[in-house]
């Protein structure tokens, strides 16, 4: 019984030598480009430091996040909004069944005490971004965590909730920061180009939503699925419908 | 000086650990998970390049907003991957629960 396999085995490792080998010559040649490469030079550090005035916030990560390279920023809070639409095309979320519940005290107190200090913190972290390292991913990350919690806790009315708020709120991030694109390009500038009056505050706009979003495409990504509900347009107007 | 390029080579050595993880198992676990193990490697040496020894100025906040926004993208790109894996494991007879020696060995019987 094992010889057989013993010979395919054999068989198959030629190829992983080959490929052994292949890669060993590729991190060769890339360990060579990380050594020669001018390791020591300020690269963009430099100009983002002298347009750092113009773009509304004083945190240099949060100016390169989303004014300078504010189109790539406003791409990859969309691939987000596709990785939900695409888990929840597959599966719906798998709840537990209602009735099997037994929630510990101790595990409810927790969440219970958890859940708005995470809350509170992510705020913070959103608010922060505009100075100090922080920001929408940071807080968010911190929002998901949250939902993550609410989610491992298996409190019962979780999957009463209508999904109607957590699609408008995955919605939101990706909506708010396109739309102030949009406002730039009627206000004459190029797409992103904030005027520089309002640029602090339509930051902290985007950062508010784009953090509220992301929390909730993470929370959703744990969840693993559609909600139990599904939205119907019914005579010009959404409705949520119970299944 | 040395600091940075240490960072790097580690980077790298996750990078090359991950590549070869993901021709040589066939799993799709092991393939979601070698993916992941070959960006935190890129990660890695991202901010790696962004690091300036004390007192020489500022970081270079280019390579640290790429690795920020690049966790999360990466983070949902997992979640797809696995919820692709769980369909794949529904409508196929692949269990992703067994690993590739009893699937070989049973093959075998």
């Amino acid at each position: 019984m094992t010889r057989p396999t013993a010979n395919k085995r054999k068989k198959f490792d030629l190829f992983l030598l080959l490929a052994l080998v292949c890669i060993i010559g590729l991190t060769g040649l890339l360990a060579k480009v990380l050594i020669t490469l001018p390791m020591g030079q300020q690269g963009l550090g430099d100009q983002v430091a002298v347009l750092q005035h113009q773009s509304g916030v004083e945190s240099p990560v949060t100016a390169v996040l989303l004014n300078f390279r504010g189109y790539d920023t406003l791409l990859e809070v969309m691939v987000l909004l596709l990785a939900v639409i695409g888990v929840w095309s597959l599966t719906r979320a798998p709840f537990p069944p209602r009735q099997a519940l037994s929630l510990n005290p101790v595990q409810i107190a927790v969440v219970r005490l958890l859940t708005p200090l995470m809350l509170l913190i992510a705020a913070y972290l959103v608010w922060q971004g505009s100075y100090l390292a922080g920001g929408a991913f940071q807080g968010g990350a911190v929002l998901g965590g949250a939902g993550v919690l609410l989610l491992v806790s298996e409190l019962p009315w979780l999957q009463n909730i209508s999904s109607l708020p957590l699609r408008l709120g995955l919605l939101c991030g990706p909506m708010v920061f396109l739309a102030v694109a949009l406002f730039c390009l009627m206000g004459g500038s190029e797409l992103l180009n904030y005027p520089q009056a309002m640029a602090s505050s339509l930051l902290l706009l985007i950062e508010s939503a784009c953090a509220i979003s992301i929390g909730l495409t993470l929370a959703s990504l744990f969840a693993g699925g559609r909600p139990g509900d599904d939205l119907k347009i019914k005579k010009g107007h959404l409705e949520v419908r119970a299944k | 000086m040395i600091t940075n390029i240490l960072y790097s080579i580690a980077g790298l050595g996750l990078f090359a650990i991950g590549l070869f993880a993901l021709i040589a198992c066939s799993h799709p676990l092991r393939k979601i998970l070698a993916v992941n193990i070959m960006s935190s490697g890129i990660f890695l040496i991202l901010v790696a390049t962004a690091y300036r020894p004390l007192g020489s100025g500022t970081i270079d906040p280019v390579p640290h907003a790429m690795v920020l926004t690049g966790i999360v993208v990466s983070v949902s790109v997992t979640a797809l991957a696995l919820i692709l894996a769980c369909r794949v494991q529904e409508t196929s007879n692949l269990s992703l629960a067994k690993n590739d020696n009893n699937k070989e060995e049973e093959a075998g019987t």
